[in-house]
């Protein structure tokens, strides 16, 4: 099997697992609880916590766990939203951004807010001057992706922290689901940065658990009310479990995170390589350290998205159409539509996305059972005649 | 470019004459408490200084720790270099370099133990300062207020040059005043008022009373982590535990509801006192501040000093809350001492306590207890714990659960 469909999900770490088990079996007690179980429990609890934040460079009280990446999403966005509707109604994000951002902005606009969708060039970058012209005095918030989930662009973070420096009340938020472990930190964070989601099964944790990272000082509204776990952000007894079998997770992950970052590169050019020049294919996501090193998006011309992934599927190789939350609806890539792609070059994308497990050697597996693919699609749709 | 060594600046101490010998021995057992998981380091003492040989040890590390060490006013990192005038000019500019900020003044200024070199100090000043005159851009002289000295002095083994100054803590080194027993609650005063101790050089020992079941472990551990804050201004503070839930109890049982307070106190300050005797103390420190609360007028005060002769040094008596919350900030212990664990003073608290307790009464209401069997099985269960500087005791994970992540 070739699994090179990571950016929808991973496969756990076996340790990770070890820990979920070993949390489940031994450290079931409620980490509010006063008692000797619940001491245990919440000595885990604030250990992970602490661990996640050395991992990132931030304050522990800065780490809130959520149930994964939607989670952390919706609460950076409406929580700052709600919780500073007072001071102003405009909210800003961009055209390309995932389903959990964008539909969010979508109900937002429907409960009376003014949003603004940056549009994007045709590598899926926004373009900090339209932030600058964007924003107004009644802004209260600036959504911008790290990683585009479908092609692998890298938004221009750095940038937009300094055009944000001269509206030092506008909480800027970024997804960083797709970023986290792929040896580009330092480009999609820096001290502008006020809030950032993650989730755990995108780097080999468990499903269902995600962290937010808020900046100490910056106030977002909960949405959830109850017993005032993670500082009254997140009520809702701690998923104990799933947060250290995470941080183990996380640990794992950036141990060694430049070579793999490498290793993945290494596989992205191997099959950039061949794919480049062929009749018919368009390639999103070129090889620039402004894309991610392990998404690789193309289109295969006549082809649709779906029969390709269905073709692969056959020989025991896994890929997907251009975000696995998407696929199942009949939309077209978004952030395709959003560069100005063509509708049928953008309704026959795939995306490759590798993680550190894959090899070369797969790569070259994957070349021989693509070409022979290609070939014969090739002949049918007279591809470079 | 790096540091070779600190050169230490004593403070107050330097005018104490004959005791001299003594505190410059116990700021250098101190210094060397604080900086001993760095193993390269070499400390030599002299009368009017110490040097810190770092042998290359950072010198950011051990800056962190020197500064908050009581007794040393000024301190300068510095580079050795050999004598030659090429050596000096060059690691002079390095410094200059990695330091000099655009529009500082400065100046050069140099001294010489060595005075066989071949240049004097007027003719090194000179030739250095033309050396970094030609070799860096927008460098301003000033001979009365530069704002940067770069210091350059020629010593038999070599030349030493430095050129920042930076402001120890001041104080006096702890331990050259004498021993004495702290009574640590964990709220926010007591800190402050330890940490005023170790300013005159107290050695202070930690007297904490804890209650079980009534006061949980947290609030044992919380005492203890505050003792850990304290610690990095000496390098080690014992800890002194005193169980009292049964004198607590007993006094509840027995005494008008008017007077628990005031006999409570009144056997903690008896037990602090009897640790005190025993392991050589001089005095009693405490973090009263004088109308606090009820314990803390004038009246209870003298209901509760009735009980010995010792004196008994109130640090932060006549500081207002806010002064003191001010300074517990600064030492580092505030956000920790309103953690809320219930401590051995808020149990047991009645409701209306007497804020003017009479002294016969409550020597009266203790006749009705046995004091000394109380004292006694107090005293038995007494556990000293030495903490050190960063020791975590409220965060404290099992190895084996910590070995999960």
């Amino acid at each position: 099997m070739i699994y090179f469909d990571n950016s929808a999900t991973t496969r756990m770490a076996p340790e990770a697992l070890e820990t979920y088990d070993q949390v489940v079996k031994n450290i079931w007690g409620n980490p509010s609880s006063l008692h000797k179980l619940g001491d245990r429990a919440h000595q885990l609890l604030e250990a992970s916590r602490r661990q996640i934040a050395d991992l990132m460079g931030v304050k522990p009280h800065e780490i809130f766990f959520t149930s994964g990446g939607t989670e952390s999403n919706n609460t950076a966005i409406k929580g700052t939203a709600l919780a500073k509707r007072e001071f102003g109604k405009h909210l800003i994000t961009s055209s390309v951004e995932h389903a959990s951002v964008a539909n969010t902005f979508n109900e937002l606009e429907n409960l009376g807010f003014r949003v603004t969708r940056l549009p994007v060039d045709k590598e899926g970058r926004v373009n900090p001057e339209d932030l600058k012209r964007a924003l107004d005095s009644d802004t209260t918030l600036v959504s911008i992706m790290g990683v585009n989930n479908e092609i692998g662009t890298i938004q221009p973070i750095r940038e937009i922290s300094e055009i944000l420096e001269d509206y030092p009340n506008v909480h800027f938020h970024v997804d960083n689901v797709q970023a986290f472990g792929k040896g580009i930190w330092d480009q999609v964070f820096t001290s502008r940065v006020d809030m950032m989601s993650f989730s755990s099964h995108k780097f080999h944790g468990p499903r269902g658990i995600g962290i937010l990272y808020k900046k100490e000082g910056r106030m977002i509204m909960p949405l959830c009310e109850g017993g005032g776990q993670e500082k009254g952000l997140r009520s809702g007894t701690e998923n104990l479990a799933a947060i250290a079998a995470m941080a183990r997770a996380a640990r794992l992950v950036l141990t060694g995170e430049s070579e793999k970052a490498a290793r993945e590169t290494a596989i992205k050019r191997r099959i950039s390589d061949y794919l480049a020049g062929k009749p018919g294919i368009h390639i999103f996501s070129p090889m620039q350290d402004n894309f991610a090193p392990h998404v690789l998006c193309f289109a295969l011309e006549g082809i649709r998205g779906e029969t390709l992934v269905h073709t692969l599927e056959e020989q025991d190789i896994y890929i997907s159409t251009t975000s696995a939350c998407a696929s199942k609806t009949a939309d077209e890539a978004s952030t395709l539509v959003a560069m100005r792609t063509p509708d049928d070059i953008a309704t026959s994308a795939v995306r490759l996305s590798f993680d550190e497990t894959n090899t070369l050697a797969e790569a070259d597996e994957f070349i021989a059972a693509f070409d022979k693919i290609y070939r014969h699609f090739a002949k049918i749709n007279h591809l470079g005649e | 470019m790096q540091y070779t060594e600190i050169m230490v600046r004593y403070g107050e101490l330097s005018t104490k004459g004959k005791n001299r010998k003594d505190f410059i021995n116990r700021l250098a057992g101190n210094v060397q408490k604080v900086l001993r998981d760095f193993p390269d380091l070499a400390i030599k003492t002299h009368h009017d200084r110490m040097h810190i040989i770092l042998n290359g040890t950072p010198f950011e590390k051990v800056d962190e720790r020197l500064k908050l060490v009581f007794g040393i006013q000024t301190y300068s990192p510095v580079i050795r270099t050999e004598k030659t005038l090429e050596e000096i000019e060059k690691t002079a500019l390095e410094l200059m370099q990695a330091t000099y900020k655009e529009g500082m003044t400065f100046k050069v200024n140099t001294r010489r133990s060595d005075h066989k070199y071949e240049y004097d100090t007027n003719q090194l000043n000179q030739l250095v300062a033309d050396y970094l005159y030609n070799h860096m851009t927008g460098l301003q002289a000033e001979m009365k207020r530069p704002d940067m000295v770069l210091r350059l002095e020629i010593r038999q083994d070599g030349a030493y040059i430095s050129n920042q100054l930076l402001h120890g803590i001041g104080g006096m080194p702890v331990g050259t005043a004498g021993k004495a027993m702290m009574m640590l609650s964990g709220g926010i005063d007591s800190p402050v008022a330890s940490y005023l101790a170790m300013k005159r050089g107290v050695d202070i020992e930690m007297v904490h009373f804890f209650s079980p079941p009534y006061t949980s472990e947290k609030a044992l551990a919380k005492a203890m982590e505050l003792t850990s804050i304290l610690a990095k201004y000496c390098g080690k503070i014992n800890f002194i535990q005193v169980p009292f839930a049964e004198i607590q109890e007993t006094i509840k049982e027995k005494l008008p509801e008017g007077y628990l307070m005031t006999v409570q106190r009144r056997f903690m300050l008896r037990l602090a006192d009897m640790i005190r005797a025993k392991r050589h103390g001089l005095a009693i420190f405490n973090g009263e501040s004088v109308g606090q609360v009820a314990s803390q007028t004038l009246e209870s005060m003298a209901a509760i000093n009735d009980v010995t002769a010792t004196p008994v040094i109130r640090p932060v008596a006549t500081m207002d809350k806010n002064e003191i919350i001010a300074k517990a900030e600064e030492i580092g212990t505030f956000d920790l001492s309103i953690q809320p664990f219930e401590d051995c003073c808020t149990i047991f608290a009645p409701p209306r306590p007497k804020t003017k307790p009479k002294i016969d009464k409550a020597r009266e209401y203790e006749a009705r207890l046995d004091v000394d069997g109380l004292l006694e099985r107090a005293l038995a269960g007494v556990k000293v714990t030495p903490i050190y500087p960063g020791q975590k005791f409220i965060d404290n994970i099992a190895d084996e659960d910590a070995a999960l992540l």
